[in-house]
């Protein structure tokens, strides 16, 4: 069975780690906030201007003041602060982030990743994101394995116009988990029930099976929003 | 010194066609909402708009596209308006588009006194096109130059008289960075207190940034996505 997109985000969830910075992008990344362990201490930046997101306010309580880079309604946790956009940036650029969770449309072997352009349609902006994939230290994509009409998204080389080059240290889609070391997609889990055949034959890049490949782990549901 | 103007149009009448303005805000977030209407009001053509966003169809920078008076756009991200497609696509309106740290760090180079700022974000990129790139410590970096504009709008949640600012929540953004940058900032605040009622501790903008200030009145401060939880 392939994951769900809520299930994309339980498996990134287990990424985070206690004592992590973490910069969540809009769509699937968004989700991994509802599923961080109780057990950890995870401070969520928002590159609007805010660390310490917290979950999405209760109706009646909304603040027009308060929103997320999605600029979707938010509340700010104990212990937050607010900045202006310069800084926002500048902690991300200084590598004060620990983790970057984003979308993407194409990611390369060698880690390139495009999600900001595709030609000949409406070109809304690339927003953060070519700030974040050129200085986070650590980036993993969540995204779909294949496009609508079923091409690989992950493939020898992006074929739409590049956001960033060779930052992407791991993908995550609903077939598998990747790391990507020195130019190849390293498999290193499979969705319950997916074949590697089916994996590989949608996995246009070079890739390799890890020895140790195993079934993916899911974060059971705990967390902050 | 007493910067307090009385109303909004008194505050852009010298804010010629042609002109380039910024204008702060985050989506429809911490968006100087009195002096865009004023500009709509006005009608002043052939502007170019430095601002993250470009507003909806009929709130925030929307209005002034409505009305063809934004020549050129510089933003990172522009997706949530119909007739902005429209133009772009149309050929009426220029748009460049920018990484979003980008555009807050040559809006706080301005503010800074410095001309240039160089940053690794958009390198192998189209936006790296035409660029100088230079290499420190092995890792490519931009260089990109420090904006100039006419006129910084900006929106603050409290001001005083002497035109310091304090921003509210995420609200902040690129208002206290394009105060900064402005040859003329004039900016509008919820909350207009005589000089002293601030303490010197809480401003985010000091008073010499700013030009003109002003009560604003009737903020309606849309959301654009209002997201609540159930318990």
């Amino acid at each position: 069975m392939a994951l769900t997109k809520e299930q994309i985000a339980q498996r990134i969830a287990l990424e985070l780690k206690d004592g992590y910075y973490v910069n969540l992008g809009i769509g699937i990344p968004t989700l991994v906030a509802n599923y961080i362990s109780k057990d950890i201490n995870v401070v969520l930046q928002s590159e609007n201007g805010l660390l310490g997101m917290g979950p999405f306010p209760l109706a009646g309580e909304e603040d027009p003041d308060l929103i997320n880079a999605g600029k979707q309604t938010i509340t700010a946790l104990p212990g937050s602060s607010f900045f202006d956009s310069a800084l926002s940036f500048g902690m991300i650029r200084a590598g004060k982030v620990d983790l970057t969770v984003l979308g993407a449309m194409e990611v390369s072997q060698n880690g390139d990743i495009a999600n900001w352009k595709v030609p000949g349609k409406m070109v809304k902006g690339m927003g953060g994101a070519m700030d974040l994939v050129a200085s986070a230290k650590n980036i993993i994509v969540a995204m779909q394995h294949t496009d609508k009409q079923g091409n690989s998204k992950l493939l020898p080389t992006c074929t739409l116009p590049i956001t960033g080059l060779k930052c992407v240290r791991k993908v995550v889609t609903e077939l598998a988990v990747f790391e990507i070391i020195e130019g190849t997609f390293h498999l290193t889990e499979y969705a319950p029930g997916v074949q590697i055949d089916e994996i590989r034959a949608k996995t246009a890049g070079k890739m390799i099976i890890v020895d140790h490949v195993a079934e993916i782990k899911l974060q059971p549901k705990a967390g902050l929003i | 010194m007493n910067k307090t103007i009385s109303s909004a149009e008194a505050a852009i009448y010298d804010i010629q066609e042609g002109a380039v303005i910024m204008l702060g805000g985050f989506g429809l977030c911490g968006i100087p909402e009195n002096l865009i209407h004023a500009l709509v009001s006005k009608g002043t053509r052939h502007l170019t708009c430095i601002s993250n966003n470009a507003g909806v169809d009929d709130f925030g920078i929307g209005l002034m596209l409505k009305q063809r008076q934004v020549k050129k756009m510089i933003s990172s991200y522009v997706g949530e308006n119909a007739e902005f497609e429209r133009q772009l696509l149309s050929g009426e309106l220029e748009v460049e588009l920018i990484p979003q740290g980008t555009l807050a760090s040559r809006c706080m180079a301005a503010g800074y006194g410095m001309p240039a700022i160089f940053t690794p974000a958009g390198v192998g990129t189209e936006v790296a096109e035409g660029k100088e790139v230079r290499t420190f410590n092995g890792k490519d970096y931009l260089l990109e130059y420090a904006f100039e504009a006419d006129f910084a709008l900006v929106k603050a949640w409290k001001g005083d008289t002497e035109g310091n600012l304090v921003y509210k929540a995420t609200a902040r953004n690129f208002n206290p960075l394009m105060a900064m940058a402005g040859k003329i900032t004039i900016a509008e605040v919820e909350e207009l207190v005589p000089a002293g009622a601030l303490h010197p501790n809480e401003i985010h903008t000091p008073g010499i940034y700013v030009h003109r200030v002003l009560q604003g009145a009737g903020y309606e401060k849309r959301i654009e996505q209002r997201t609540v939880r159930n318990n």
